[in-house]
Order: structure tokens, then sequence, then C-alpha cells
């Protein structure tokens, strides 16, 4: 091709691009949108005014930051809750040798923990927690990209990293409970709460959930009618009923349904109930995985003479799971936002503890400023979290092929 | 190559290789893990209320309930029995959901729209409401709106009014009562009047349009007759009058009342499912595809013609499964109403429970009663789905 017969190339004219084309494309096309724009415009400057103002002079934030600590971890012993830093940097180490490893969405997910380790360390400063613990955060967000630049060598293979995660609940579950006689002594789950016991019950809750969620889908497809309908009658039951009626049955009826010697604490009340609810949840995922395989991959395996379980476990369900990975993070986000729930069965998680700091004499009438901070924790986690699956369905090819 | 050989003798599969002794077994297997399980479970709980010594039945729901419900539709005192408590607790949140329901899918919608607005700025505020209210939990929500908004009103002395006949304060939210009057009646005749302009040139429209001279807009100057005919005979009957909430010496009387605990429910869950229902709306208006929008204008079809016509029957199709699932949420989510102390059904049955000491049988009601709404609410949405899906070729 030639530039000849091309003639002299013209700058745009002005109408069409520029901060001015594009005001008068989006903003104010014709008389009506036009009035539409200054309406809204002066009603969210108002609003915006209105509410800067209020969180600039009027609301007292010290409420949070003096409470800082009930907020994050609840009753959790201040003495000990150099475990729960310990155990973030672990996760954080993890994180960014994956992100090294692996590259793509992985490395979202990185920055996202990292950020957030910033955002919290930035908080403590500003609260009488003191100077070490926001250290602590700033040196656990360093930590992701020291370990990201050791995971991008390749000296870490993926498969002891993939079993690392596997064992990181069981150790990280140890770290927080403790074991009487080590230097981790024991601390009961009754003094677990805020921000802490809010991760732990959507994390357990998703996690655990998972195998008996792929059960029950397999269940639900399964040809035997016996297994089917009773497959999907617990799944149809479950999703038919609010959770707070599941984490009632689970607080007071349960203890009634096991042997007198089980004596299961609140928390894992309320987890076994969070994982009976989201397991249906997960199953109908899964399902949608499940249909989402192609009939002739069973045909093949089939005839490759491999048996139905040989089918499921080495040809169905991995290409499966990898399809519903996005939607489960879909699920755990809602689950995270679904533990607020267990305030009401008493559990002092995030929100239960807000009401429990409420109730104290010197936060009184902080209504406004403990809930909007609650939700604006849960806000950037969620938000963060949505994002990250986002970019992972676009990572993982999910609905495009 | 030819094969004139006999098949070889089958033979005779054992019966543990037998595909379909194997599928019998496997369920007699399953029947009898749950069964085993259930049993155990059984068993327990037979000993727990035991040495407990509480039975298990419903002949409480015929004793006298003896704790009284803060609102209730229907006439309810203490003396009533527990079976009349808990249909007070069904009625209430039947209520709050029929009425959330109704008004978040019409904020949906809006919100649905405003999306996909020419407008940027409209677009940005409805996508910023969307995340927010869709990344934070719900129970958090209606804290703030309860115990942080309609607590903190003012005391009714100092209520806030607009326009001298919507009154906020910390005993709830006052608005002028409709009550229908003596002119209501006649008034109907206006309705009756309008409607039969309305059937007449519908009529004649579609009578032209066979002939093939089509009158355009007829069809709209039908509705502006029944609208003016309507307003007319509003005008000058006055067919309801709204009764204005009036301060009494302690609280509004008079109008329509709403308490603190139901506005401030039916506001988070309006608020809440709005956001989701607006994610509904604008996927299903966004899948119609550009080429059937094209083919409209093709066709010579007005823009409010080509979205009546040719955009909403097909995005409706796609909306209805979805939006039928953020109902049964709403329904379900109105359970959160025990955090504010609305005397929903899920409140009603857990203080049965406390009182009575059978907290099985009356979670059990509870829960199949939830059960049986969502059941309700998919059939009647399926009916609804499958009539506009009919078109479908």
């Amino acid at each position: 091709m030639s530039g000849q017969g091309m003639g002299e190339t013209l700058p745009p004219p002005r109408d069409v691009i520029g901060p001015a084309a594009w005001l008068r494309e989006n903003l104010f096309s014709g008389w009506v949108n036009s009035v539409v724009t200054l309406l809204t415009g002066a009603a969210i400057i108002w609003l915006i005014v209105t509410i800067g103002a209020w969180a600039v002079s009027e609301a007292r934030w010290t409420v949070v930051t003096n409470n800082l600590r009930l907020f994050l971890i609840g009753q959790y012993p201040a003495d000990q809750a150099w475990r729960i830093l310990l155990n973030l940097g672990l996760i954080s180490v993890l994180a960014g040798l994956s992100a090294g490893a692996w590259g793509g969405a992985t490395r979202a997910m990185a920055v996202t923990l990292s950020a957030l380790q910033l955002m919290l360390a930035a908080l403590v400063v500003a609260s009488p927690l003191g100077i070490i613990p926001a250290g602590v955060l700033v040196l656990n967000a360093a930590l992701v990209w020291v370990a990201f630049g050791f995971g991008l060598r390749g000296w870490i293979p993926r498969r002891p990293l993939l079993i690392a995660w596997v064992l990181s609940l069981p150790v990280s579950f140890l770290l927080i409970s403790g074991v009487a006689g080590t230097p981790f002594p024991s601390v009961s789950s009754n003094v677990w709460g805020g921000l802490l016991l809010t991760v732990l019950l959507a994390t357990v809750g998703i996690l655990l959930s998972f195998p008996f969620g792929v059960l029950l889908a397999l269940g639900r497809r399964s040809q035997l009618p016996v297994v089917s309908i009773m497959s999907t009658g617990y799944i149809e039951i479950i999703r038919g009923v609010p959770l707070v009626t599941i984490l009632f049955m689970a607080d007071i009826i349960l203890p009634l349904f096991l042997p007198g010697e089980w004596r299961l604490d609140r928390v894992a009340r309320a987890m076994g109930g969070i994982t009976l609810f989201s397991a249906a949840y997960v199953a109908e995922n899964v399902r949608g995985g499940l249909q989402a395989i192609p009939s002739g991959q069973i045909e093949a395996s089939q005839a490759l003479g491999l048996s139905g379980a040989q089918t499921n476990i080495h040809i169905v369900l991995p290409q499966a799971l990898r399809a519903v990975i996005p939607a489960n993070v879909g699920l755990f986000i809602s689950l995270l936002k679904d533990t607020t729930l267990v305030t009401i069965i008493g559990l002092l998680e995030l929100l239960g503890i807000s009401r429990a700091i409420l109730a104290q004499p010197d936060s009184f009438g902080a209504q406004m400023e403990v809930y909007v901070f609650i939700a604006a924790v849960f806000f950037i986690l969620c938000y963060a979290m949505s994002q990250a699956s986002y970019r992972l369905e676009r990572a993982l090819g999910v609905g495009t092929r | 190559m030819t094969l004139n050989v006999d098949p070889p003798p089958v033979a005779a599969v054992p019966p543990w290789r037998d595909v379909r002794v194997l599928r019998i077994a496997a369920q007699v297997v399953a029947v009898i893990a749950v069964g085993l399980l259930v049993a155990f479970l059984a068993r327990n709980f037979a000993t727990a209320l035991s040495e407990r010594g509480l039975g298990f039945g419903f002949g409480f729901l015929g004793r006298s309930a003896g704790f009284d419900i803060s609102e209730s539709p229907i006439p309810y005192s203490p003396a009533d029995t527990y079976g009349t408590a808990f249909l007070v607790g069904l009625l209430n949140t039947l209520f709050v959901s029929f009425i959330g329901i109704i008004l978040a899918t019409v904020l949906g919608i809006v919100v649905g729209v405003a999306r996909l607005s020419p407008n940027w700025l409209v677009r940005r505020i409805a996508s910023s409401y969307v995340e927010v209210i869709r990344n934070t939990p719900l129970l958090v929500q209606l804290f703030i709106i309860y115990f942080a908004v309609f607590l903190q009103l003012p005391a009714v002395a100092q209520s806030i009014s607009f326009a001298g006949s919507v009154f906020l304060n910390q005993r709830g939210v006052f608005v002028p009562g409709p009550q229908l009057t003596a002119g209501f009646t006649p008034w109907l005749a206006f309705v009756a009047l309008g409607i039969g302009v309305l059937v007449a040139a519908r009529a004649v429209a579609r009578h032209r349009e066979d002939t093939e001279r089509p009158i355009r807009g007829l069809t709209a100057l039908g509705w502006l007759g029944l609208l003016t005919v309507v307003t007319i005979g509003w005008v000058l009957i006055g067919p309801v009058a709204f009764e204005l909430p009036v301060r009494a010496r302690f609280n509004f009387v008079g109008g329509l009342g709403l308490s603190p605990e139901f506005a401030a429910l039916l506001t988070g869950l309006v608020l809440y499912t709005a956001a989701f229902i607006g994610e509904v709306v604008r996927g299903g208006i966004q899948a119609v595809r550009r080429g059937q929008v094209e083919a409209a204008r093709a066709l010579g079809l007005s823009e409010g013609e080509t979205l009546r016509l040719v955009v909403f029957p097909q995005a409706l199709r796609i909306i209805v499964p979805p939006l039928t699932s953020q109902y049964l949420n709403l329904a379900k989510n109105s359970s959160l109403a025990i955090a504010i102390g609305y005397p929903d059904l899920f409140k009603v049955g857990q203080t049965m429970a406390n009182q009575t000491g059978q907290p099985l049988p009356v979670i059990l009601m509870v829960m199949s009663t939830y059960l049986a709404i969502s059941l309700v609410t998919s059939l009647l949405m399926n009916i609804y789905n499958r009539r506009i899906q009919v078109l479908e070729r």
C-alpha cells in the first residue's frame, strides 16, 4: 500500500473529539439530557457536600480507632494477637509465590492482599494499637512482593505450592485456636470475634461445603433415582429457606440431635450451619459446570473403558470445577456478607462486636459512624474480591469458548 | 471379508458385575446410609428430650400465647392462641414481602434503565448505587437504616414534615391515608366511560389497520381520552379523600402510620433488592441483539415503538427467571426483620420456640412455611414465564 492519492491527513474536527465533544455527547445531547444533567448534578453535589461535612466535622471516628482491636479480632487475647499477624504473613508468602508461579489472576489476588494489608496498617497507625502491628502489616504486604520475586524465578514447583495451600487451612486453624502446652496456648473460640471471625466463618464455610456440594451435584445428576431425589430434595429445601432459620436450627436444635457428650461450641455450630447452607448453593454452581461439559467427553471416556467413577474424577470434574471457580468466588462474597447473620444467634463477628461496642457508654450515639465503618470494610473486601473474580473469569476463559 | 460366525456365547454376567444389580445395590446402600444417619439423630433427639423432660408435638398451637405482637393486620391479643400468633407472623411476612416486591421491581427497572442511559452522570450514579448496595451486607444496611436513621429521628413534637402531610419522627412514618368517600361509586361510571373511549379508539385503529389506512397515534389518543375522563371525574367528585395525620398528645393519629421497624425493613429490602433487579433488567435489555433494534428501525418503527414492541418483549423473557429468584430472595431476606424487631414469621416463631420449650416443631413450621412461600412464588412466576415464552418459535 502506498500513501499516494490519500491526500493530506486533516486533524479531526473539533466537535468530534476532545473534552467539549465528550461533554456534548455524554451530558448535554439535547435539552432533556441537559436538564437531567443539571438536576442530578446539583443533587449529587449537595449529597457529597452534606456527607463530606458530616464525615469531616461531625462524625466521631475515635469510636472506630479506639475500639479497632475489638473490630479486628474481638476479644482474642491481645498478647496472642501476633499469631494472627503471623498467619497473615504465611498467607502473604503463599499468595506471593503463587502469583509468581502462575501469574494471571493470582497476581490480581496478590495485589489485593497486599493492598488490603497496607490499608489495614494505615488504620492501625491511627489507632492506639501502636506502630508495631502496623509495621508488621507493612512487612507482610512487602513479603507478598518478595515472595512474588522468588516465585517468578520458577524455583518453587507448582505442586508443592498447591499442597501448601491445602495445608494452610488446618495450619491457620491450629495457629489461631492454639494447642495447650505449646508456645501457642489454646484460645477458646468463645473469644474469637470481629473481622477475624467473619473471615474465618466465610472461609471455612466455603471450603468445607465444597466437597459436600460436589457430591450433592453429582448426586442430583445421578441416574439412580433414589440418590437423585434425595440430593435434589436437600438442595431445594435448603435453598427455599432463609439462612437465619438454618443458623437457628444449628444453634438451638443441632445439640439436641447429637450425643450428649459431643459438645460443640457456638462457633463450630455456626460453621456447621453455614456449611450445610452453602453446600446447596455450591451444588447448584457445580451442576452448572457439569452441564457445560459436552457429552462427547463422557462418551469418549466410556469408549476408552473408564468406569463411571474414573470418568468423573479424571474427565468431568477437572473441567467442571475449573469452570465454576468464578461462580464460587461470587458465592464466597455473598457468604462473607451473610456471615453477618450470626449476629442474630449472638456471635460477636464484625457486626456483632459493633453492637457490643455501641452498648458501651462512651460510644453512645455513634451508630452511624460504627455501621458506616462496618459497611466500608465489607465494601472494600467484597469489591476487591469481585474485581479479582472478574479477572479470574477472563483468565480462565469461562464463557468465551 | 465376510464373517459368518456365530457370536461367541455370552458368559453369564456375575451379579457383582451386572450393572442392573449394581444400580439397585447402590441405591439400597444410599437409603441405608441416610436411614442410619436419621435413626442416629432421632435416637439422640429422643434421649435429649427425655433428659430435659420435654415432649414433641403440636398441641401447644391451641394454647393461649400470652405474648403481645407489636403490629398485626388482624386483631390479636395475648389471650389468643399460638396458632393465631403464628398466623399474624405469617401475614406480616407476606405483607412486607408483597409491598417490597412491588416497590423493588419499580425501583429496579428505574435503576436498570438508568444504567443504560445516554447520560454519563445518570449512568455513573446508577452503577455506584448498584456497587455500594451489592457489596455490603443487607443486615448492615438494615442497621444503618433502623438504628442510625429511623431511631435518630426527632421526637414527635419536632417531627420532620414534608408539605404538612408527611411526617417523620421516632415513632415512625406518617403519610396521608386514602379514604373512600360517597363519590367513589359515581366516579366508577367515569372510569367505565373512559375505558369505553379507549376500547372504541383501539377498535377503530385496528379496523383501519386491516383496511391498510392506519391512523397513527389513535390508540395513544384513546389512552389520553381515558386519562382525561377519569381525571375530570376525580376533580368533580373526589372519590378518595386523603386523611391527613394530625398530631395528638403523644403521637400522630389518622392517616397511615408505619412503625419505624416496618418502614426500616421495607426501605432496606427495597433498596437492596432493587440493586440486584437493576442488574437483571440491564442484562436483559443488553441481551436483545442489536440487529433486532436495527431491523425495527428499518421497518420504520419509532423509538418508543421499538422499545415497546421489539426490545421489551424479548428482554422480558430473559429477565423473568432471574427476577423470580430475586423475589424469592426478598421474601427470604424479610426474615432479617428479627434483628430490628419487626414481628415477622421468624421473630414470632422464635418467641414461640422460647415460650413453649418446643423449638423443633416451631422451627419446622417456620421453615416449611418459608418453603411454601418460595414454592408458590416460583409457581406463579413459572406460569407467567410460560405465558410470555409462548411466543418463542
